[in-house]
């Protein structure tokens, strides 16, 4: 069974993140860049999937502007075998992604799609379960903890007040959380051997996609600052408060 | 207006873009090496220093992911280039000088000399193991009575039948107390220095360890005693004689250190930064005032120019044409100055620069060490001096 973890390249977890001065988007020039945190984890998944002999091939793909191709190189240091990029320069949302790897899904023919629940820059956490729809397949989104039990996959969802354990069938869609595992470091020697490994470039024209976004960002502005806040002097003042200045009892 | 007077955006962090001056593959080994650092090494170091341990573990740990003999090509090594060895360099010792000496000692001071001077056999025999961390190595140079001074050695290796035997004393090894092999550099009935490969178990070989340090504290220091310690003939690297053998070692292990030295400073100035951003007196933070301002602004200018150059001399080293004294021009100069940064940066903290918890104490203690060991700060200046008039001064 052949496993695509798609992934992306977004601005590292460490990064404060500045608004630009046009308020167009976030600032990225000289922006230290990473793998999504949430990505690292899908392809320790698969990796781990083929050292247990249930995947054949890893396979990471990664739609964006050239630098892409370094997160890649991460994949590949992590243990994927080979790459696909999708060269585009568009700000690809989460439908016209999901439509690529529906096209890179028809060529490529995998058992199992595994991505991170979302990315830390958009966090739009739509790409996996639109991907599931549009290839008619099983989704689990926000999976802990799975295991492969014949043409099922046993899996845990992270659920809100709980853990939500259900079976799949394959072929399927997930989206991990952050439980899943602990992604590995990417070790020297596995650097060096992923310089080696095939990249493929490819791009939304090969594949017959229409990537022009959909949503129109209007204006990006910083959170307010936060206020400072008052000492009242006694429990009636600040019950009143509640009441009447902040309207929460 | 032309493209060339365009401007750019400044990163106070990296002003002069090191990042971008870096290919994909250094900076994944980068971006390996200080995630591993900061969320395996950063959590131990304040107890392993407050109460001198070193966590044997962390040599497999590194082995595990390629730090060690990293630039050795086969036998179980990586094989990348001299400038993502600097940067490993970097991104252990923002944590710890000693857990950097530990991997610089391991991969520059036995690994490199079996490596470049050891037969096939002891090529075979022992890297592998080194590589892995599986087996630890030691470097035996420095006497109690021959620092700066090498070429005075008093330990001798006497020929026997089938071998040598040593007799002598070295003094300030890192990781001799836990070694499984160590290099030891020693004179022969002719007086000529060679180098050997002794391992534990030899008949009349102690490491006994050196109690008292004030500095590396999260990485263990020794002696290496030799009473008649017989060493086979197989033993003895077979080609290199007197002080190049180990001069060789070190220029690889000084480089390490002139980058390791900056990561060292970057974590102090960042602290300092932090600190007196964050700490209120006289109703504005400390960072407000130009005291304050001024020693920010020269911590940032002589790290940034600092890595520029370890940066310069990777590529040389990358390109075979480095000089050693270029090495012992960044080697001082990183050292001094980063030993400058930890003290200033101590004081920023005020009372709280003496707590370990803030942890810039540690890296002041740490790299008085670090300024000292692998050629002093003055005998580097020697080696600068005579390059540059032709006239030795160091006797």
């Amino acid at each position: 069974m052949k496993v695509l973890v798609p992934i992306k390249r977004v601005i590292d977890a460490n990064v404060q993140v500045r608004v630009k001065s046009d308020q167009t988007g976030v600032e990225l020039t000289n922006v230290k860049m990473a793998m999504n945190p949430f990505c690292e984890i899908a392809v320790e998944q698969a990796v781990r999937l083929k050292e247990a002999g249930i995947a054949s091939e890893v396979i990471v793909v990664s739609a964006g502007p050239a630098q892409a191709q370094e997160t890649l190189r991460t994949g590949l240091a992590m243990g994927a075998d080979r790459g696909i990029h999708i060269q585009s320069d568009e700000d690809l949302q989460p439908l016209a992604i999901a439509k690529l790897l529906k096209a890179v899904v028809a060529n490529e023919d995998p058992g199992l799609v595994i991505l991170g629940k979302q990315a830390i820059d958009g966090d739009n956490n739509q790409t996996g379960q639109m991907l599931s729809a549009l290839l008619g397949w099983s989704q689990g989104a926000f999976i802990s903890a799975m295991e492969k039990d014949g043409d099922l996959l046993k899996i845990t969802r992270e659920v809100d007040g709980g853990l939500q354990k259900v079976s799949v069938k394959l072929p399927s869609v997930l989206t991990v959380d952050l439980r899943l595992n602990e992604p590995r470091y990417a070790s020297l020697p596995n650097i060096m051997k992923a310089k080696k490994k095939p990249i493929d470039a490819t791009s939304p024209a090969d594949l017959g996609v229409e990537v022009a976004p959909r949503v129109k960002t209007l204006k990006v502005t910083e959170p307010p600052a936060r206020a400072a806040g008052v000492i009242v002097g006694s429990v009636a003042e600040l019950v009143d408060k509640l009441k009447n200045e902040a309207k929460v009892i | 207006m032309s493209a060339s007077a365009k401007l750019g955006k400044f990163s106070w962090e990296d002003p002069f873009l090191l990042d971008a001056q870096l290919t994909d593959e250094e900076r994944m080994v980068r971006d390996s090496a200080h995630a591993y650092a900061q969320e395996k090494l950063m959590p131990r170091v304040l107890e392993a220093n407050r109460n001198e341990i070193f966590d044997r573990e962390i040599m497999n740990e590194m082995g595990e992911l390629g730090f060690l003999g990293a630039t050795i090509d086969g036998y179980g090594c990586a094989g990348v280039n001299y400038t993502s060895y600097g940067l490993i360099a970097r991104e252990v010792e923002r944590v710890d000088s000693g857990y950097r000496s530990a991997m610089s000692v391991q991969s520059s001071l036995v690994m490199h000399p079996i490596y470049a001077y050891g037969s096939e056999e002891q090529k075979q025999k022992y890297l592998p193991k080194l590589a892995t961390g599986e087996y630890v190595g030691c470097f035996g140079l420095t006497e109690p009575d021959a620092g700066s001074d090498p070429g005075s050695m008093k330990t001798r290796a006497r020929k026997v039948k089938g071998g040598y035997e040593l007799s002598g004393a070295k003094m300030w090894i890192t990781n001799s107390p836990i070694s499984d092999v160590m290099v030891v550099w020693a004179k022969n009935d002719e007086g000529i220095i060679r180098g050997f490969v002794l391992e534990r178990g030899m008949k009349g070989l102690s490491t006994p360890k050196i109690e008292g340090k004030f500095s590396l504290r999260a990485s263990v220091t020794g002696e290496i005693a030799m009473d008649n310690v017989f060493v086979p003939e197989e033993n003895m690297f077979p080609e290199v004689t007197g002080l190049k053998g180990p001069f060789g070692c070190l220029n690889r292990a000084r480089y390490g250190i002139a980058w390791g030295a900056l990561g060292a400073a970057e974590f102090c100035w960042h602290a300092a930064r932090q600190y007196t951003l964050d700490r209120k007196q006289f109703d504005r933070p400390l960072a407000q005032t130009q005291l304050v301002q001024k020693k920010l602004a020269d911590m940032q200018t002589e790290i940034s120019l600092g890595l520029q150059g370890c940066l310069r001399a990777g590529r040389l080293f990358d390109d075979g044409i480095i000089a050693p004294e270029l090495i012992s021009l960044i080697k001082r100069n990183s050292c001094g100055k980063s030993l400058d940064i930890a003290r200033i940066a101590r004081d920023m903290h005020g009372g709280n620069g003496v707590s370990d918890e803030y942890h810039v104490i540690r890296h002041v203690m740490n790299l008085e060490a670090v300024n000292t060991y692998e050629g002093t700060h003055d005998v580097h200046a020697l080696i600068l001096g005579r390059a540059q008039t032709g006239l030795q001064a160091f006797m």
